[in-house]
């Protein structure tokens, strides 16, 4: 009796589309190989009887070599093959690289259904494939498929029930590769078609020269656009709905009032001239939607849109292979990045991406870098609000010394744990324009994933600075710390709160910060402060998840340290002189 | 194959270094008497660049120096 259903496949063929496609379960697909780390279930009914449907990290071997490949040969391991069905997906256009780990299922014993998929792409590349031999000559059933337009998935819910395991004999590599030659030879047609733009583009991003120029262009557009679109929403349709409707009404309700008292104080915050300022009241209704949505959300929203262009589009994997001589200087290898562009969004998937990386050495540098070197979306967007109104210097400040503590410590790790950095082995992908739909799908995932995070806790950080100031709590903490904050850092003594928030969230801490009345100078050390030392719990909680504890005490550890040498370094380089 | 010329075929001979290297390569199709194609080659011993079958890998330096092969 089948229990269980299994997506499987080499990585970047389309299993998560497909797995979304067949359970409803929104999961993120992109266009680069290792998208998926971690599982993720859904459901399906296959004649009246509720079946679990599991998508898994890409694999080219049941024999694992990263961490996320490790968790498909597990699962598939620790389940009884009679309860199980394995649907292999493969990617119509690579039909003969896909064949060797469908072989490998069929001989260790595992039911196998073939889902040949993008075929749509495989008409555009001239190539044909005939089904019916193919799947006579595996012995499986074998249905054609188009996860992203949902052709053949009808077919595939019917072949689902025909899956029997087939008895075959173990070949050796070679065998395989051999009688893949055969299948391939028997059921594959080419037309030969002419070199088209989108092949001659995809060449000249993976030669030194050309690669480099494309990728510059690409991050330079793409850093424009997020910029631009942020300040136009913020400009024209946040700011002006913040000022001119939702103020009046607000200062309507802080009169009822009664322009005081611990309800007021904890919903408007204090009046700054007699009236509310988004920006440092402080309150509940007031500086936290601010926050939340005129300053972050135009920025998150505008990053994930350009994000999941590039990573739709297969830009990833063209980058890293440009940076993986950099990358391997610090320990790391070019694929490196890919968590590290994540880390730029949220540092929390940027961790959890770290699983591509093959050994432990690599996570641990990876996380570490992430964590203090990677400042997220929404406290980027708050380093711009906090610093865009003096010398432009100043933010470019932050991203400078944020990269230079990025190179010297990850050059620090590489030299001081022991082992080596591991060789880049990826496959590059070729350019897709997925419709506009499935881009919008996924940026509408993310942004509600964002708000459903986001809200809740800068709703209670809030909250609980705001009743510390009531009950005028806050001179013990400070007190304790003002040695570090005011003799090392230079800052005034209440910075500390706003660093401690951060560990709640950083769009709220950075928010405190404009209350303290700081000069440039010193927002930009405690704004660089901010980003680099303790990331925000979320993020701990998943660095604890990844690393284990004795991993994590040592992350906190070099977090510290970092956070001291440099708040110090900063303090006498620009402040004290 | 770190000293095949850019856009030169050729045919892989022998991989040297540890099974898990070998397994790994040759589930990705990289295995002696496959014939490749080098398309680039970084700098300062940067990664590399070949077109296996129909799909396009990026090696690391230090992997594709294992990779003996000869031109046809």
């Amino acid at each position: 009796m089948m229990k269980k259903i299994f997506l499987v496949g080499n990585p970047n063929v389309g299993k998560s589309v497909l797995f979304s496609r067949l359970t409803g379960v929104q999961v993120i697909a992109s266009n680069y190989p290792g998208t998926t780390v971690e599982i993720a279930k859904g459901y399906i009914n296959l004649a009246g009887n509720r079946i679990e449907v599991i998508d898994l990290p890409g694999t080219y071997s049941l024999e694992p070599n990263s961490k996320a490949e490790e968790v498909t040969s597990d699962l598939l391991k620790q389940n009884n093959q009679d309860e199980i069905l394995v649907i292999n997906i493969i990617d119509a256009t690579n039909l003969e690289r896909n064949l060797y780990f469908n072989l490998q299922l069929i001989e260790a014993g595992y039911p196998v259904v073939v889902c040949l998929n993008m075929c749509d792409e495989m008409q555009h590349h001239g190539i044909n494939i005939d089904i019916d031999k193919l799947e006579k000559l595996l012995g499986v059933p074998v249905v054609s498929t188009c996860g992203i337009t949902g052709v053949g998935i009808k077919i595939l819910l019917d072949k689902i029930q025909e899956a029997k395991p087939r008895v075959r004999s173990q070949l050796s590599h070679k065998q395989r590769w051999q009688e893949i030659g055969e299948i391939v030879e028997a059921v594959q047609t080419l037309k030969h078609r002419h070199h088209t733009l989108k092949e001659v583009l995809e060449d000249a991003s993976v030669r030194p020269f050309s690669g480099m120029i494309m990728a510059l262009v690409v991050l330079y557009i793409s850093f424009k656009i997020v910029r631009f679109s942020a300040e136009f929403l913020i400009t024209r349709l946040l700011d002006p709905f913040f000022f001119n409707l939702y103020q009046p009404s607000l200062e309507r309700l802080s009169r009822v009032l009664g322009q005081e008292g611990l309800l007021h104080h904890l919903l408007i915050g204090e009046l700054i001239n007699g009236r509310i300022d988004f920006k440092q009241s402080l309150g509940l209704l007031t500086t936290v939607p601010y926050i939340e949505f005129s300053m972050v959300l135009p920025y998150v929203l505008s990053f994930y849109f350009i994000l999941c262009i590039l990573e739709d589009v297969g830009f990833l994997p063209r980058l890293a292979m440009l940076l993986d001589n950099l990358l391997h200087r610090l320990g790391l290898h070019g694929y490196a990045i890919i968590p590290v562009l994540l880390g730029f969004g949220c540092n929390v998937p940027g961790i959890i991406a770290t699983r591509i990386l093959e050994s432990k050495r690599e996570r641990f540098i990876a996380s570490v870098l992430i964590s203090i070197g990677v400042p997220c979306v929404a406290l980027q967007a708050m380093i711009l609000g906090l610093l865009g109104k003096f010398s432009g210097l100043y933010i470019t400040g932050v991203y400078l010394v944020l990269f230079a503590v990025w190179l010297l410590l990850g050059t620090i790790l590489n030299l001081i744990l022991k082992g080596y950095s591991p060789e880049f082995l990826i496959e590059i992908p070729p350019y897709r324009f997925p419709p506009l739909t499935m881009l919008f799908k996924k940026l509408f995932f993310r942004i509600k994933g964002f708000l459903i995070e986001a809200l809740p806790v800068i709703f209670l950080g809030v909250f609980l600075v705001n009743l510390l100031i009531f009950f005028r709590m806050f001179d013990f903490v400070t007190n304790i710390f003002a040695p570090v904050v005011k003799g090392l850092f230079g800052l005034p003594k209440e910075a500390i709160i706003a660093l401690a928030i951060g560990l709640l969230r950083k769009d709220v801490a950075a928010g405190m910060l404009i209350t303290l009345g700081m000069s440039a100078r010193q927002l930009f050390i405690s704004a660089t402060l901010l980003a680099i030392s303790f990331p925000c719990i979320a993020t701990f909680i998943v660095l604890f998840k990844e690393l284990g504890i004795k991993d994590l005490l040592k992350a906190t550890l070099i977090m510290i340290l970092v956070t001291l040498l440099v708040g110090t370094t900063l303090n006498f380089l620009i402040l004290r002189p | 194959m770190t000293k095949l010329k850019q856009n030169t075929k050729a045919k892989v001979t022998e991989i040297s270094g540890g099974a898990c290297l070998q397994g790994r390569l040759m589930s990705m199709g990289i295995y002696p008497g496959r014939e490749i194609k080098k398309l680039s080659h970084f700098a300062l011993r940067g990664p590399i660049a070949i077109k296996v079958g129909r799909s396009v890998l990026a090696l690391g330096f230090g992997m594709a120096r294992r990779i003996t092969v000869e031109i046809q």
